[in-house]
């Protein structure tokens, strides 16, 4: 059946036909001229470039429809080199397309494989030259070389030792400790226990011993939102009640899950929304997740209140904050 | 004409007597190049790469990558008086008091994103037209490696100001490395030199972003573009055009000009861009510490899609033995992306290890004509803009009055169930695009005249194609399935095992097509009417 | 150079017109929010006159308020209480229009006042006689054109607002449909009762943990920022990268192809 049928045959390249600017001189001469102008526009824009830079002032603004009040000086600036380059771009190509000569050319491909006689000439010449340096006889030299190469892989990953200190127990440690007391971030000032009313939230950081500088560092692990609720609205264990005080409740702002700062509260639900990933924590069940790809609640600081009435907490927290990673225990 | 023309000749002679480069020049300025617009597209990532070292020159001369903390005290009022790193200070100093400085800073983020934009556009061009096909698959790749820095490339870049935003990114970043097994909290001690965020990741991603990644780059591209220099660009099927020829335009003049050309017009949308619209205003989003967070937190359009699968991942982790395996971090941040470029990296082997296909490609395919290819493309692409569109819930959320928690619940299943759909549905419109194509060939093209017949009845005039047309529909060769024996001479079942098996199936399906018109038919049809 | 901000400075002098600084400057801000006076519309309102407003005030809580808040504002099955709530929270509620609310949807939403400024100070002043609660802002409070510092502001905007509110004040997705509304167009007092009163999912920023100092200042950086020009051209939202994506797939690869089909063209 197959030696009947025939594919429709190729008609070759179609005919050329000619562009108004091959068979018209008018044309031609017009086409030479929008080149030209094209060209001119762009020397225009270049002016407008320079003339902005020195020129307009950097504080100068104007209003634009759509954009609005802008900048003038980063706006003409811009619009200058944007056509002063777009123009150059638009007269090469319609030059090529007009003026340049448009027949379509045709080149021969050559098979990307070498001749048959070439190949086995390679061969030949690979067989040789390795058989003079004796790799396949000596394989004392090529075990020993093997071992060498496969070692020197090493180096650089020793040498990239001293990029970090080892982490130790640096991911399992914050600045939290008993009797350490809440200070609002900013502003590093103490918080009494009537300072929330219901409904409350303020960001909190350690109170860090005086002389002692806070770093990004601290602030990465220690960060704290505090949350005033009633009482009533708590569903937690006993021990998890111990550590809230008269409705305050602390947890730690890094999110157990990717680490961003978990502070969005929504004071009717009760919930904290992380906006990176949007996992979702239950405050009155202990940051419960109950939505989004978090897998831990967030840690909660016990907290309580010293003889002068001012947040402290109870103990540092009783485990890592931040993401998970391998060490970790629970 | 004639003073130029001895110029022109002189400066031939001084080049050839010191490179005896006459005879290669000669033939590669006469080179041929096809012309086709999405052929610019590869161009378009080209240019604005170079467009990336010039403006990313530009800011190099005042941008401090250091973490040392600073305080501020340039032109822009609201951020007067605040300590923040010396990066994030040079980053404003830019903007506000180098002229010209943020134009360059937009341009050289627009281009961050055209260039990505442009990758991935290239890239699904050469993929639904087969052009990585024998002998191509190295460029490809060439190209998979590329779009993968280039990801990277791209974050540690919008992560040197050192805001809000984009060290809410690293913080992310680190969380990953965190997240690895065994050996995570000693990768991001020693990338952060200890705790997050420490003081010497911006200097170290700087000089990665600057010197290591564009350095690979250069030789990447450079390998890229010689390859395809040597093997000919490849050309979309039409009369005149076959496996052994490329029809174009010469390099010299026309193609240079063109090219050239379209160099300054790709850099000047760019610049129009920058001129006209905002990119990362980090004097908005303040300096990074960790205790701070704006709503609608993403990455930037190329990492999206990562953010999104992060975002729907099911939130599971494993404690045992006193050790945290975070599957919710893994799967979505190292597992599936793996797969993902993996697979797309292997593809031009899988297929021709389906096909049986050892032979040279150089004409393009209609995606029609490819259903399974088409289908499995649209497939990935149904994939990455679902989970991409999940990256952005909460501005979608916002905008169009729906809640994060539907989107996230559509999102997390639609990814599993809408691909196999797209694909069920790209493949039957493929194989009915086939058809029409057939119809078309055998009976002309409807015109929407009617004529009426001398014995009353009424019919359609159908106009006939010209040759070329009738060429261009058929000219493809259609896949036979591979002959893989169910069972051996000794009958002996399945002697190729699970892997023929598999193979023999999906050749099958690969090979599920509409037959091509032919010209013995065609010429059939026409006796039967007359 | 100083970018904009002292354009933006000149106008709002205007708007906040001299007289009302006069006043202002006679006016300390500690007494004016003590939580145990109760007093609503200033101190310059007498007792007679504070009677009738509250008699007004009830008579339009009896009409448009207390089928859903009940006839003596205890609350009901679909809206709360509002003994205590205080006239600040009235102020924000009625002055932004978010109540009477048009229809039960997830949350309210700020849209033209149903009551003019008498009717809501009535309003005000009537659940203010109904218990102790915080007291309405008036604009001689916000003097934050004086006292404000717009980069302090800034930083404590960032800190507690920027989470929800987004960092330009453009607003965000909260969990379930809620939403953090934009605070572009939002009055400074409007603001500052916001952040004393703490309606609907928005929690209190207590005195003590944002002192109404850095109150004035959060209201002075985001009027600063919404006045502030668009620096690099058009902002697209400041919403962040999604827009700036969506803007380079569209217009950017748009034009791009768009002149790379000319180009590709053959020329007649």
């Amino acid at each position: 059946m197959s030696n009947e049928i025939s594919k429709f045959s190729d008609p070759g390249l179609p005919e050329h036909v000619h562009r108004k600017t091959d068979t018209d001189p008018k044309a031609e001469k017009r086409a030479e001229q929008q080149v030209a102008i094209l060209f001119v526009l762009s020397a225009f824009f270049t002016v407008l470039t320079i003339y902005s830079y020195i020129f307009i002032k950097t504080n100068t603004f104007i209003f634009l429809p759509i954009m609005g009040d802008t900048n003038a000086h980063q706006f003409f600036l811009g619009i200058g080199l944007a056509g002063s380059l777009l123009f150059i771009g638009f007269g090469a190509v319609h030059w090529a397309k007009q003026l340049m000569p448009d027949t379509e050319v045709v080149a021969m491909r050559h098979e990307m494989r070498s001749e048959d006689v070439d190949r086995e000439d390679f061969v030949q010449t690979v067989k040789e030259r390795a058989g003079t340096a004796g790799l396949g006889r000596r394989s004392l030299i090529k075990r020993s070389l093997g071992l060498a190469v496969g070692l020197i892989g090493l180096t650089p990953l020793v040498m990239l030792r001293d990029l970090g200190p080892l982490p130790r127990k640096q991911l399992n440690t914050t600045s939290w400790t008993k009797g350490t007391r809440l200070v609002t971030d900013p502003g590093n000032r103490p918080i009494h226990v009537n300072d929330l009313e219901v409904g409350a939230v303020a960001q909190v950081l350690p109170e860090l011993p005086t002389g002692t500088e806070r770093t990004l560092e601290n602030i990465g692990t220690d960060a704290v939102l505090l949350i005033r609720l009633r009482p009533e609205d708590f569903q937690l264990d006993s021990e998890r009640l111990s550590w809230t005080h008269e409705g305050i409740i602390a947890f730690s702002k890094i999110c157990s899950h990717m680490g961003c700062a978990v502070a969005l509260y929504e004071q009717q639900t009760k919930h904290l929304l992380c906006p990176c990933h949007q996992s979702t924590f239950d405050v009155t069940r202990a940051a419960k997740v109950i939505f989004g790809p978090a897998a831990r609640p967030l840690p909660q600081l016990a907290i309580t209140v010293d003889s002068q009435g001012y947040l402290v907490a109870q103990q540092g927290f009783t485990e890592p904050i931040g993401p998970s990673f391998w060490e970790r225990s629970s | 004409m004639k003073k130029s023309e001895k110029i022109a000749g002189s400066v031939a002679n001084y080049v050839d007597e010191r490179t005896g480069a006459a005879k290669w020049l000669k033939k590669n300025l006469t080179k041929v190049f096809p012309d086709h617009w999405s052929f610019m597209l590869g161009e378009i990532c080209l240019y604005s790469f170079i467009i990336l070292l010039l403006s990313g020159t530009f800011l190099t001369f005042w941008f401090d990558p250091s973490q040392r903390e600073v305080v501020y005290n340039g032109s822009y009022a609201p951020l007067s008086n605040l300590t923040m790193s010396a990066s994030y200070a040079s980053t404003l100093h830019i903007s506000f008091d180098v002229r010209g400085g943020l134009l360059m800073r937009q341009i050289h983020h627009w281009a961050a994103l055209i260039f990505m934009a442009g990758i991935i556009a290239h890239l699904l061009r050469v993929f639904f037209t087969g052009a990585f096909r024998k002998p191509r698959e190295f460029n490809w790749l060439i190209g998979v490696g590329l779009v993968t820095l280039g990801i990277v490339e791209g974050f540690l870049g919008y992560s040197l100001p050192d805001d809000l935003l984009s060290g809410t990114g690293i913080r992310i970043a680190e969380a990953i490395l965190q997240a690895i097994p065994v050996v995570g909290s000693y990768l991001a001690f020693f990338a952060f030199g200890g705790a997050f965020p420490g003081h010497v990741f911006i200097p170290r991603i700087y000089t990665v972003h600057v010197l290591l990644l564009p350095g690979i780059f250069l030789a990447l591209i450079t390998v890229h573009l010689m390859l395809v220099w040597y093997q000919k660009h490849t050309q979309y099927p039409g009369p005149g055009r076959t496996e052994k020829n490329v029809v174009g335009y010469p390099l010299m003049p026309v193609y240079m000009a063109k090219a050239g050309g379209f160099f300054f017009i790709v850099f000047g949308v760019t610049a129009f861009l920058g001129a006209v619209a905002s990119i990362n205003p980090i004097w908005l989003y303040g300096p990074y510490t960790p205790g701070q967070i704006s709503a609608g937190s993403q990455p930037d359009f190329y990492m999206g899609w990562l953010d999104g699968l992060v975002r729907m991942a099911p939130p599971i982790e494993t404690h045992a033995f006193g050790h945290t395996i975070s599957w919710n971090i893994l799967i979505p941040g190292l597992i599936i992306p793996g797969i993902l470029f993996t697979g797309m990296a292997l593809y031009p082997f899988i297929e021709s290890w389906i096909t049986g296909d050892k032979t040279e490609h150089h004409l393009l395919d209609r995606p029609r004509n490819v259903p399974n290819r088409t289908a499995l493309g649209a497939m990935s692409l149904a994939f990455m803009l679902i989970i991409l569109i999940n990256g952005g819930n909460d501005i979608i959320a916002t905008h169009f009055h729906l809640t994060i928690n539907q989107i996230m619940w559509f999102t997390r299943i639609g990814v599993i169930v809408i691909p196999p759909i797209v694909f069920v549905i790209t493949k039957r419109l493929c194989l009915s695009l086939q058809r029409a194509d057939r119809e078309l060939v055998l009976h002309g093209k409807e015109t929407g005249r009617l004529v009426m017949l001398p014995h009353g009845e009424f019919v359609e005039i159908h106009q006939e194609l010209t040759p070329a047309q009738k060429f261009i529909l058929t000219q493809h060769e259609q896949p036979e399935p591979l002959a893989i024996p169910d069972t051996d001479a000794g009958g002996v079942r399945n002697p190729a095992g699970i892997k023929g098996k598999i193979r023999s199936r999906m050749s099958k399906a690969n090979a599920e097509q509409v037959s091509a018109p032919s010209e013995t038919e065609a010429k059939a049809i026409d006796g039967g009417h007359h | 150079m100083n970018f904009g901000f002292k354009k933006v400075a000149s106008y709002r002098r205007h708007r906040f017109a001299a007289p009302a600084l006069i006043v202002v400057a006679l006016i300390s801000l500690g007494t004016t929010f003590s939580m145990a006076s109760a007093l609503t519309g200033g101190p310059h309102m007498v007792g007679a006159e504070q009677t009738t407003l509250v008699q007004e005030g009830k008579e339009i809580f009896a009409r448009g308020c207390s089928s859903c808040h009940g006839i003596n504002a205890e609350g009901g099955n679909i809206a709360p209480a509002l003994v205590g709530v205080g006239a600040a929270a009235v102020d924000f509620q009625v002055g932004t229009g978010r109540m009477p609310m048009a229809d039960m949807s997830q949350q309210a939403m700020r849209k033209r006042p149903v009551y003019n400024a008498e009717q809501t100070a009535a309003l005000a002043a009537y659940v203010a006689s109904l218990a102790p609660g915080p007291a309405a802002v008036n604009d001689a409070q916000l003097t934050f054109e004086r006292d404000g510092n717009t980069a302090q502001g800034g930083e404590l905007f960032r800190t507690n607002c920027a989470m929800c509110h987004n960092f330009a004040g453009q607003g965000g997705a909260l969990s379930q449909g809620k939403y953090a509304p934009t605070l572009m167009g939002v009055e400074p007092k409007h603001i500052y009762e916001a952040m004393i009163t703490g309606p609907q999912s928005m929690p209190v920023f207590s005195d003590k943990v944002i002192t109404p100092a850095e109150k004035l200042s959060i209201i002075k950086w985001i009027k600063a920022a919404e006045s502030e020009p668009n620096l690099g051209g058009a902002s697209l939202g400041r919403v962040g990268p999604v827009t700036e994506g969506l803007l380079v797939w569209t217009l950017g690869l748009g034009i791009l192809i768009g002149i790379a089909v000319w180009l590709a063209m053959k020329a007649r």
